[in-house]
């Protein structure tokens, strides 16, 4: 579903403050996977996510998502095939307009955007429908501006936002981390249900070691640019914080710098 | 003389022109308001529009036509701010000082190089004019119904929703596919064509038009925006419609507009009213920013 071939990008090339962020990274995602990405900071995880949904353009390589290749492409035009959450829960939803007004501006991602109305009559009952099935507490507030939402409920929906049109590419970009654990706990149960419920294929980056491990098919572990542990099947569902610190010690000869990852 | 009977003479005039700063304050709100950039271009689109319109009436076009060519011609303007923002990547804000610096002699060239035209209303077929002022009146707010009738429809739109979540979240805009260059341009296309509109109804009003007619203009609209907002919220305290909150915006430009004859009966020296008016937009710019403790 997504391939990715020896991609390459340094920021502020040419600077005293140029950095590789992507140092050849190779990636193929087969259909429904779920792969959990982590990494010390600074290591690319949140690079190779935004290099995938094309906020930036990459210096070299290619991707392909469903085959498409999607490397010339600008952001919005490869909103098409992809459905994004932030790591900042501001983000992903217009504060200003309604609950139903964000999710009609979902319902057409990637469409053209014409003179017909905004949002249809029947719309609003299938969203009543859909927020009802995730226990928001929010289908009765459908003309409730998202500004007044909580973090925890701004997330819940960009999540329900992302997924609307059955996106090939789910991208969550540290979804929980701006979060207290209790809501952490629930976005991350709304998204096994997202994903289980309509098999996405997934990619989740997470700076949370415990998270990484019990979510997902697949953990990819990324170091100065570049993948250097791919763990899957069995060897996944077997994997303890303990083991994956071992590998990592193993595979870079460093030892892992991001407290947060550990203790979380 | 300071009179009562003064003041109440020129309260109908003043609404009159209150009403065209309204309209061109409908098409700042849209730019102010719902994309959340500052167009400085319409200092010039205001005199584009107010030259255009009537450069054509003099030369015997139907006023209708003429207003019309003066809101496209607005539109043209606009989409120039909006490409040399998102295509040249020049800030909003600047990319509207410089389409507004070179109007001065586009609008110069579009008045034959004369500072002046005027637009005698006896001599020529003109829609609006200060010498029938309820007509004036009337005619002011046939033109506000239709505008906000239409504003409210097409921000209702898909393409209208995609312009505001554009102005109010540009990372969530572009996740959903939306094309925010694109939706920027029109934004600004449709603020300046209002805008022009607006400059065409005030010339034929004032039977003239002048190379700085435009002068101030983003500010008498900011000032029209804020008072409408203010009475609005006093009125309506639990917020209200799009609709409403454009015709509160109409009605801050005759409040506005009412505001400055009453301090030029005082006889205030017209020359301070520039002063005045900008301290009085800055304090109202200022105080939301501060009840939010920020």
């Amino acid at each position: 579903m997504l391939r990715i071939e020896n991609i390459k990008k340094t920021f502020n090339p040419g600077t005293i403050n140029e950095k590789m962020a992507l140092d050849g990274v190779d990636l193929n995602l087969e259909d429904g996977e779920f792969v959990t990405v982590i990494g010390s900071n600074g290591a690319g995880k949140s690079t190779l996510l935004n290099a995938i949904a094309g906020v930036w353009l990459v210096d070299e390589g290619k991707i392909f998502i469903d085959n498409v290749d999607v490397t010339k492409l600008s952001e919005y035009k490869r909103a098409v095939y992809i459905g994004r959450v932030f790591q900042d829960p501001m983000m992903g939803t217009a504060a200003d307009m309604w609950i139903e007004e964000n999710l009609a501006l979902a319902h057409r991602r990637g469409q053209r955007r014409g003179l017909t109305p905004g949002i249809l009559p029947e719309e609003r009952e299938t969203y009543k429908l859909l927020l009802k099935e995730f226990d928001l507490g929010l289908e009765d507030r459908l003309s409730t501006k998202v500004g007044l939402l909580s973090g925890g409920q701004r997330q819940a929906l960009t999540l329900i936002m992302a997924t609307l049109q059955s996106p090939k590419l789910l991208l969550l970009d540290e979804h929980t981390a701006a979060l207290d654990p209790k809501t952490a706990a629930k976005v991350l149960e709304v998204t096994d249900k997202i994903v289980e419920k309509s098999h996405l294929t997934t990619f989740m980056v997470t700076h949370n070691m415990k998270d990484a491990i019990s979510h997902g098919t697949r953990l990819l572990m990324l170091n100065n640019g570049k993948i250097i542990l791919d763990i899957k099947g069995e060897e996944k569902k077997k994997l303890t914080v303990e083991k994956l610190l071992e590998k990592f010690e193993q595979a870079s000869g460093e030892e892992f710098t991001n407290d947060a990852a550990i203790l979380g | 003389m300071i009179t009562i009977q003064n003041l109440i003479a020129r309260i109908p005039g003043g609404i009159a022109q209150g009403i065209i700063w309204g309209l061109m304050a409908l098409g700042v709100y849209i730019t102010f308001r719902v994309l959340k950039e500052s167009d400085l271009t319409v200092d010039g689109s205001f005199a584009t529009g107010g030259a255009t319109a009537v450069v054509l009436i003099t030369k015997g076009v139907n006023p209708w036509i003429a207003m019309a060519i003066a809101f496209v011609v607005g539109i043209i303007v606009g989409c120039c701010t909006g490409l040399i923002h998102t295509k040249l990547k020049i800030p909003a804000i600047l990319s509207g000082i410089l389409v507004q610096f070179a109007l001065y002699s586009i609008n110069l060239h579009i008045m034959g190089m004369v500072a002046n035209v005027s637009c005698n209303p006896t001599k020529n077929n003109v829609i609006i004019t200060m010498r029938n002022i309820p007509g004036a009146i009337l005619v002011g707010a046939v033109f506000a119904a239709l505008l906000i009738g239409v504003m409210y429809w097409y921000f209702g739109t898909e393409q209208g929703s995609a312009i505001r979540a554009t102005g109010n979240n540009n990372h969530m805009a572009l996740a959903q596919g939306i094309n925010v260059n694109n939706m920027k341009v029109i934004g600004f296309a449709l603020g300046n064509g209002l805008v022009a509109l607006a400059g065409g109804l005030m010339a034929q009003y004032q039977g003239f038009s002048d190379i700085n007619m435009g002068r101030g203009a983003i500010v008498i609209g900011l000032a029209a925006i804020i008072i409408g907002e203010v009475l609005a919220e006093v009125i309506f305290p639990k917020g209200t419609n799009f609709a409403v909150r454009l015709l509160f915006v109409i009605i801050g430009g005759i409040v506005y507009y009412l505001i400055m004859i009453v301090v030029l009966w005082l006889r205030v020296d017209s020359n301070d009213l520039k002063l005045a008016t900008a301290i009085i937009v800055m304090l109202a710019l200022a105080i939301p920013n501060f009840r939010k403790g920020e």
